[in-house]
């Protein structure tokens, strides 16, 4: 169980992140000389971090632990004015692009215009683990700061030297030094020019406060957004080279398969076609995507494999695989605070439920694509992931080179949601280009993605509550059953508390996703927190105050009743719903209103109200966009996304059989932002989604007096729970 | 196989080379480099592969080669008119209607034809004509509201050579 005590300044991985493999950690070493020559002469301001309050994540490779490594990001300035900066992170449509350019004109005091971000390129920027659990805002945003804050005053102090006089007397802005006195200025390309100068801060330089912004804390646009509306993006899956091959591969029949026999006779009398054979790995690379499609269906394979469980028996199936009454993880799993027993056994109402939620697909739009080429020995792979030096890792390890020569290069992505963790499609595309001898782009279809690609996972979480009859909560159980310990923890005072993740063998490959668990662990608790006001007849929102100290927490569900109008009277067959809660250093509350037809049982959600707060705001309107579309990519897994499937078998793996939200299951959606300059910034991609679920859930028993335990809550419609 | 070796793409007669049978989208993508289409379904499920054809939003993913014959094919690429970006592209930007994008393309391509259809269309019509695009990100609302948006600018109309 993560603390929440200092969320900013270390991270542990939440045991669910089953995708990230251990490895050894791995030091990025930055050769000044060979930089110059790459980029040009300027100035390179590098980001060291130092000690373990380092903002940067990198190399945390097991459970729990956290290695600080030396560089975090760089900064050059060339001779031409034009400022890169480069990170480790990537861009999924979170729009950091943006707001880390804004952080670095901001400190710099330097135009948007001239800012350009390297991001993602294990060759050019930094280690970094990856670009997840809302971590950029938070560790990137403060470092890119301070290098940008360095370089400014580095320039204030080349200035100085030039004109003789005191820096204390000099001001940057604007792109430029100028002195007041003497009305001088100086371009920090005049600066920059002719130098080789390079300069490694520490963390500590100070930063300007959020109250004193003036790029950040600004709705600006995403910066290469005309790219993208005149199509001249180049995606993962846009990506070509001279000579490029297209790959496809031959996948098992089922899950765990292996092959009993092949004939890739006919597929390789194809011209132009290469087969690849290697181990259980079948593929082909061949002129055009058609023909590779052509080429896979032309061979005749058998695959044996082992029985395997359906959906129909999931939730059986994890309690019966359950790891129990231990901490297997080793990151404190298991969180005991005062007598349970005792305080359940003297509770004035005792109640105990069951809740269950399925397995669910990222299904990002642009499914998995990679382009392979290899030069010699060395290998370069352009793909969309959300952890390109995790990927290097990948492809050094299963083609046996050193992890020195393989880059992975990430243009801006098709979305990730957490579900982009992995290299499958990397690998492929090498294996297939290793034999072909020419470049291959292997690009997933949309049943691929589903089927091979991981899953959020399923899990199982039981819980009971003693409470006296004044609404105060006595004694809270809560046990988890495989889908995580994200969000576990409860915020409420409770005085007795027992709460335990307890891993399961799962029956699909399972791994990240937005907001992981905290998603289901909300729903659970903020259902029971709904069924426990109604045992005592108090309203849901005063019950929840009752039992919350946090002040934060207690704004945010204060600011969204009250924008909501929480209380009001209804209309007939309309319900109110509220749940919300606390993850990734942020605070949310939604309310949702939900209106079901008498006759039909239809359910329509109306409209769903958030109200958000994760310290200083840094772009308000992009902050907007992530909370709305947490909340509309939510109800998807709330409604009605589930995973079917057999046998080792997907049976429901493309977007006809598998229901995503679409312009029609679209309430109306508002945002209320409290900025809290005093406070740093957190992100926000994950947080806002995880009280959505819970609230609708809420509404739909106020509405009807139906209560529904499980995710999603109504895919065949109420008439079907 | 029949071979299909010319099409009219935004606004211009083009040589190719494909079996009649393949999908509009790969020709555009693989033969054309017009990759501002996309592949999201393979089904006509998600709208990523939009394209009009003689003015009329397409998907192109199921959209077989061989069936387009000399009709006039326009993709995101052939929108703007040289730096003036078409109102829709503008409204898009100004509405901050994407997030990751890759639906932004199918997204307005579809506007093009509703609105060319429907110039002056209620939230609820908008919404109605997108039913068929997915966006994972959530930007739904966004992208309504861009919609509506250049619908009230006006002049939305699309150029395009042979019409």
């Amino acid at each position: 169980m993560t603390t929440s005590a200092k969320p900013d300044l270390q991270i542990s991985l939440e045991p669910e992140r089953y995708e990230l493999a251990a490895r050894p950690a791995y030091r990025f070493e930055v050769d000044r000389r060979e930089f110059f020559k790459f980029l040009g002469a300027g100035m390179l301001i590098i980001g060291a971090l130092k000690n373990a309050d380092a903002l940067q994540e990198s190399g945390a490779r097991r459970t729990g632990e956290s290695f600080p490594q030396e560089i975090g990001a760089w900064l050059h300035l060339g001779e031409n004015g034009v400022v890169t900066v480069y990170t480790g992170k990537v861009e999924v449509g979170q729009n950091i692009r943006t707001s880390l350019s804004q952080c670095v004109a901001e400190e710099l005091h330097v135009s948007l215009s001239k800012i350009q971000m390297v991001m993602g390129d294990t060759q050019l920027t930094p280690f970094d683990m990856g670009t997840f659990g809302s971590r950029t805002t938070p560790t990137m945003n403060p470092q890119l700061r301070k290098v940008a804050a360095a370089a400014r005053d580095l320039l204030i102090g080349l200035a100085a030297a030039e004109w003789q006089i005191d820096c204390k007397r000099l001001i940057a802005a604007d792109g430029r030094v100028s002195d007041p006195e003497s009305k001088r200025t100086l371009e920090y390309a005049a600066l920059a020019k002719g130098r080789q100068l390079t300069q490694t801060i520490s963390t500590e330089n100070p930063l300007l406060p959020a109250a004193q912004w003036t790029v950040q804390g600004q709705s600006l646009p995403k910066v290469n957004g005309r790219d993208f509306v005149t199509g001249k993006h180049r995606y993962p899956c846009d990506q070509k080279l001279p000579g490029m091959l297209h790959g496809k591969i031959l996948r098992p029949a089922s899950f765990g398969a292996t092959l009993a026999s092949i004939d890739t006779h006919q597929a390789e009398q194809i011209p132009g076609v290469t087969v690849v054979r290697d181990g259980n790995f079948v593929g082909v690379a061949a002129p055009s995507a058609e023909i590779a499609s052509r080429a896979i269906a032309a061979i005749r394979a058998e695959w044996k494999a082992e029985p395997q469980p359906s959906n129909k028996e999931l939730f059986d199936y994890l309690k019966q695989n359950a790891t129990k009454g231990d901490d297997p993880t080793g990151d404190g799993s298991r969180y005991d605070v005062g007598s349970v027993e005792q305080a359940l056994a003297s509770a004035d109402h005792r109640l105990q439920q069951t809740y269950t939620v399925s397995y669910i697909a990222h299904a990002p739009l642009e499914p998995r694509a990679a382009l392979a080429q290899w030069s010699g020995d060395n290998l370069s792979v352009w793909t969309g992931t959300q952890r390109p030096f995790g990927v290097r890792g990948e492809l050094a390890e299963a083609f046996r080179v050193p992890e020195e020569s393989v880059r992975v290069l990430m243009p801006d992505t098709g979305s990730g949601y957490g579900g982009k963790h992995t290299g499958e499609a990397a690998i492929e595309a090498a294996r297939l280009a290793r034999a072909a001898k020419r470049p291959v782009k292997l690009v997933w279809t949309r049943e691929e993605e589903f089927t091979w690609a991981y899953f959020r996972p399923a899990g199982v979480i039981e819980v009971s509550g003693g409470l006296r009859s004044d609404g105060t909560i006595a004694a809270w159980e809560f046990h988890n059953y495989n889908s995580g310990s994200a969000g576990i923890k409860t915020y409420y005072d409770f005085a007795n508390q027992r709460i335990e993740f307890h891993p399961t063998r799962s029956p699909l490959r399972q791994g990240s996703y937005r907001a992981l668990a905290a998603t289901a662990n909300h729903f659970a608790r903020e259902s029971f927190m709904d069924e426990l006001a109604h045992l005592v007849k108090m309203d849901p929102l005063e019950f929840r105050l009752k039992n919350l100290k946090n002040e934060r927490l207690r704004a945010v569900f204060e600011a969204a009743a009250k924008k909501f109008g929480w209380g009001q009277t209804k209309l007939a067959g309309h319900g109110f719903g509220i749940g919300g809660g606390f993850e990734k250093a942020g605070n949310i509350a939604t309310c949702a209103e939900v209106v079901v037809d008498q006759k039909s049982r239809e359910v329509k959600v109306l409209r769903v109200l958030s109200a958000f707060e994760c310290g200083a705001i840094v772009n308000p309107d992009n902050l907007r966009n992530q909370i709305e579309g947490s909340n509309i990519m939510g109800l998807g897994g709330a409604l009605f996304e589930a995973i079917e499937f057999e046998n080792g078998r997907i049976l429901n793996g493309k977007f006809s059989r598998y229901r995503v939200p679409r312009f029609s299951d679209v309430p109306a959606v508002e945002t209320v932002l409290l900025d809290r300059k005093d406070i740093p910034s957190a992100g926000a991609g994950e947080c806002p989604m995880i009280g959505l679920a819970p609230a609708i859930g809420n509404a739909i028993f106020d509405a009807t007096g139906v209560r529904i335990r499980s995710l999603p809550m109504i895919p065949n419609g109420l008439k079907a729970v | 196989m029949a071979q299909v070796t010319k099409l009219n793409v935004n606004g211009r007669p083009c040589t190719i080379d494909a079996d009649a049978d393949i999908s509009l989208l790969s020709v555009l993508r693989d033969q054309l480099d017009l990759t501002g289409s996309k592949y999201g379904c393979g089904e006509g499920q998600c709208g990523a592969c939009t394209v009009l054809i003689d003015g009329i939003a397409r998907r192109s993913c199921i959209t077989q080669v061989g069936s387009v014959g000399q009709k006039q094919i326009m993709t995101i690429e052939g929108l703007a008119q040289g730096d003036r970006l078409h109102p829709l592209q503008e409204a898009f930007l100004e509405e901050a209607a994407m997030q990751c994008a890759y639906c932004t393309s199918g997204m307005i391509m579809t506007a093009v034809s509703f609105l060319r259809a429907n110039p002056n269309p209620s939230p609820a019509a908008v919404s109605h004509s997108m039913e068929g695009n997915i966006c994972r990100c959530g930007t739904h609302p966004r992208i309504v509201a861009a919609v509506l948006r250049a619908a009230k600018s006006g002049n939305h109309s699309v150029k395009e050579s042979g019409q």
